[in-house]
């Protein structure tokens, strides 16, 4: 009964600390994915965002006003991030349970708003109405889906206050998603090759049709061979790749790609046989996902090039300095870009 | 015996990747097509021995633990050797080690453990007791335990965290021919003793006063005892993963067959887990498209046989 007193003490205090920086200037009200109004700072200068695929958004959009960084850029991501950005402090994330930041960190980086940007649901819609008025920041949430993305970067644009620089990136989207429609309209359905996602060191994690982890191969019209039942990720064994039998492995890990050829249960996959497996480019941002966000717009371009050699349009090189330049702000020379793509 | 080869064979025939009965044969007998012979030599063959040496290592572990310990719920874990050698290999997929040295990790870490349990338990007063040497391993097993929520929570979440689940669930999904030479050579040494001394184990559990009457060094030889079991568990956890309940459960439907004398119990052990092992991780990579990892597995199809076994014949086991 002793604590009693003393929570009771510091919710008021709390209360009367985060009544006050609401109201204290003008802003905008704003409806966000889950339906709630949230009353944003008119010009919002110091925003914090919630997890990896907001922190990548909030850096194309308005770079100026992180306050840190979910998880610090490792050292190869520096290049391709602009130098002001690289210094930023490792924050945390803030995701309900999953939390590595606690409120009080949060409060002492000084946000006056709080973004996230992924899967909408009521847990993330309650955890954003709770935070929002434990520590007093208006928090926004915007949906992650790929499908909405050029809607999102609208949205986000327009709470960040940043409206024309969201409707570049948006177009920009727009017409990424339009050319790989009409990229697949010509490649008829049995000619798309089976595709299996290789994560792990021995490659035998996966994910599924339907997780956000390979949404973006079923984008460009690769058909996934992992029937699996769960959304997220999943583990398989080496005899059910075989059976499966990928014409193309995309992997995110550096040790596999590098060794899948000499690792003899893998010896046979189509994949493996035909040097078809590609190792997905990570920095700063992932092709496939890590995060799930607008840096998976360049890797449908790459996985058009690597799916379909002989249909894709247009120099994948050309097009990946010109994402770096709009979406990062940062201009990689051409043997940065080689490297990048792994030569 | 026959179980245990129905059970290999049942394990050589199933997988997700179809092989008739005929290409089995052909392979086996030096032929067959190139895929086939990768999937039966390279995969599925290693994995099924795999599946028969964890199961056989944990079984006669648990058997030996049971023994020396004179206490029916004790389980090779009981001195932390299994949160020991999780700690070590998780915290090898942290620093992002090639595979073999987190294998490796897991194998060290764990044997680490117990020897730190010996030696606090030792240097403490009324060291050498059981009690004490298991309150110590309960203890130590708990730090191994908050270093590997601490492992979790500093690990990458989209790519690191997965690995570290998965790997602490237990699963032979991975497992390679190298990964069953190197874990071979750690648990035939740990079983050999075991075997060779199984008669004057099965005296410590009369008591040590009844075995020092018989002429037996009851702290010594249990510590030997510890060692082996130790050996044959990090070998496995660091080859496996961490698999629960076959190390407490298999001793006891072994039991059931053969009553509480440790000579006549260890080989039946040795034979109902490699059976069982196979047999739960031919389920565990057929019944799915994803891996089931062996530690739910062991427990859904464990329990409730271990259940049905106590209620047929509950004569024999609390001798």
């Amino acid at each position: 009964m002793r604590h009693f007193p003393s929570h009771a003490l510091k919710g008021a205090i709390l209360a009367a600390l985060t009544a006050f920086p609401a109201f204290a200037f003008d802003g905008q009200t704003i409806t966000d994915a889950t339906g709630r109004e949230v009353l944003v700072p008119a010009n919002p200068a110091r925003v914090f965002a919630a997890g990896p695929p907001a922190s990548t958004l909030l850096y194309t959009l308005k770079p100026e006003a992180m306050v840190g960084w979910v998880r610090a850029p490792k050292k190869g991501d520096l290049p391709f991030l602009l130098p002001a950005t690289a210094e930023l402090p490792e924050l945390g994330r803030l995701t309900g349970k999953g939390d590595t930041l606690n409120l009080e960190g949060l409060l002492a980086s000084e946000p006056d708003l709080i973004v996230d940007y992924g899967t909408v649901n009521d847990t993330y819609k309650d955890l954003a109405a709770r935070v929002q008025e434990q520590a007093g920041v208006p928090y926004v949430l915007i949906d992650g889906s790929f499908a909405a993305l050029p809607q999102s970067i609208r949205d986000m644009g327009k709470v960040l206050a940043v409206p024309e620089r969201a409707e570049t990136l948006a177009a920009y989207a727009e017409a990424a998603l339009a050319e790989n429609d009409a990229l697949l309209a010509e490649i008829p359905e049995d000619q798309r090759p089976t595709v299996y996602l290789a994560r792990g060191p021995e490659g035998l994690e996966t994910a599924g049709k339907g997780s956000i982890n390979a949404e973006i191969i079923e984008r460009v019209g690769g058909r996934n061979v992992a029937e699996v039942e769960s959304k997220g990720l999943a583990n398989v064994s080496p005899e059910q790749v075989q059976g499966w039998a990928p014409e193309v492995i995309i992997t995110i890990d550096r040790d596999f790609a590098a060794n899948v050829g000499s690792m003899p249960e893998w010896q046979g996959v189509p994949a493996v046989k035909n040097g078809r497996v590609y190792l997905a480019p990570s920095a700063p941002f992932g092709f496939i996902d890590t995060p799930p966000s607008v840096n998976r717009l360049i890797g449908l371009k790459w996985l058009a090039h690597k799916l379909y050699p002989d249909h894709a349009k247009g120099d994948l090189k050309a097009d990946v300095a010109a994402f770096y330049g709009l979406f990062y702000g940062v201009k990689p020379d051409e043997a940065a870009i080689t490297a990048l793509l792994g030569g | 015996m026959l179980g245990l080869i129905a059970a290999l064979l049942v394990g050589a025939a199933v997988g997700p990747y179809p092989l008739s009965l005929r290409q089995i044969a052909e392979v086996l007998s030096g032929g067959g097509e190139a895929q086939a012979q990768t999937v039966l030599w390279n995969i599925r063959l290693p994995r099924v021995f795999a599946a028969a040496l964890v199961g056989a290592a944990l079984s006669a572990a648990g058997a030996a633990y049971q023994t020396v310990f004179r206490n029916p719920l004790v389980s090779p874990d009981i001195l932390g050797v299994s949160a020991g050698a999780g700690f070590g290999a998780v915290l090898g997929i942290l620093l992002g080690l090639p595979v073999m040295a987190i294998q490796m990790a897991g194998f060290g870490a764990g044997i680490g453990t117990v020897a730190l349990v010996m030696l606090l338990s030792l240097s403490l007063r009324g060291g050498g007791q059981v009690l004490v040497l298991v309150l110590c391993g309960i203890a130590v097993g708990a730090l191994a335990g908050a270093g590997i929520s601490l492992v979790k929570l500093l690990a990458d979440p989209e790519q690191q965290l997965p690995a570290i689940t998965f790997w602490l669930m237990g699963s032979l999904a991975g497992i390679k021919r190298p990964d069953v030479a190197a874990a071979l050579p750690a648990i035939l040494l740990g079983l050999a003793p075991l075997i060779a001394l199984r008669w004057r184990i099965g005296i410590l559990s009369l008591g040590d006063d009844e075995a020092r009457s018989m002429g037996i060094e009851a702290g010594r030889l249990r510590l030997l005892v510890i060692a082996c079991a130790t050996l044959m568990t990090s070998a496995s956890v660091a080859m496996a993963g961490v698999i629960g309940w076959i190390g407490l459960m298999v001793p006891h439907m072994a039991r059931l067959i053969t009553g509480p004398r440790f000579d006549r119990l260890l080989p039946v052990a040795m034979l109902t887990g490699a059976g069982f092992m196979v047999l739960v991780d031919t389920a565990a990579r057929t019944i799915a498209v994803m891996e089931v990892p062996l530690g739910i597995l062991t427990a859904v199809l464990g329990a409730p046989v271990f259940v049905w076994l106590l209620t047929r014949g509950a004569k024999s086991w609390a001798e």
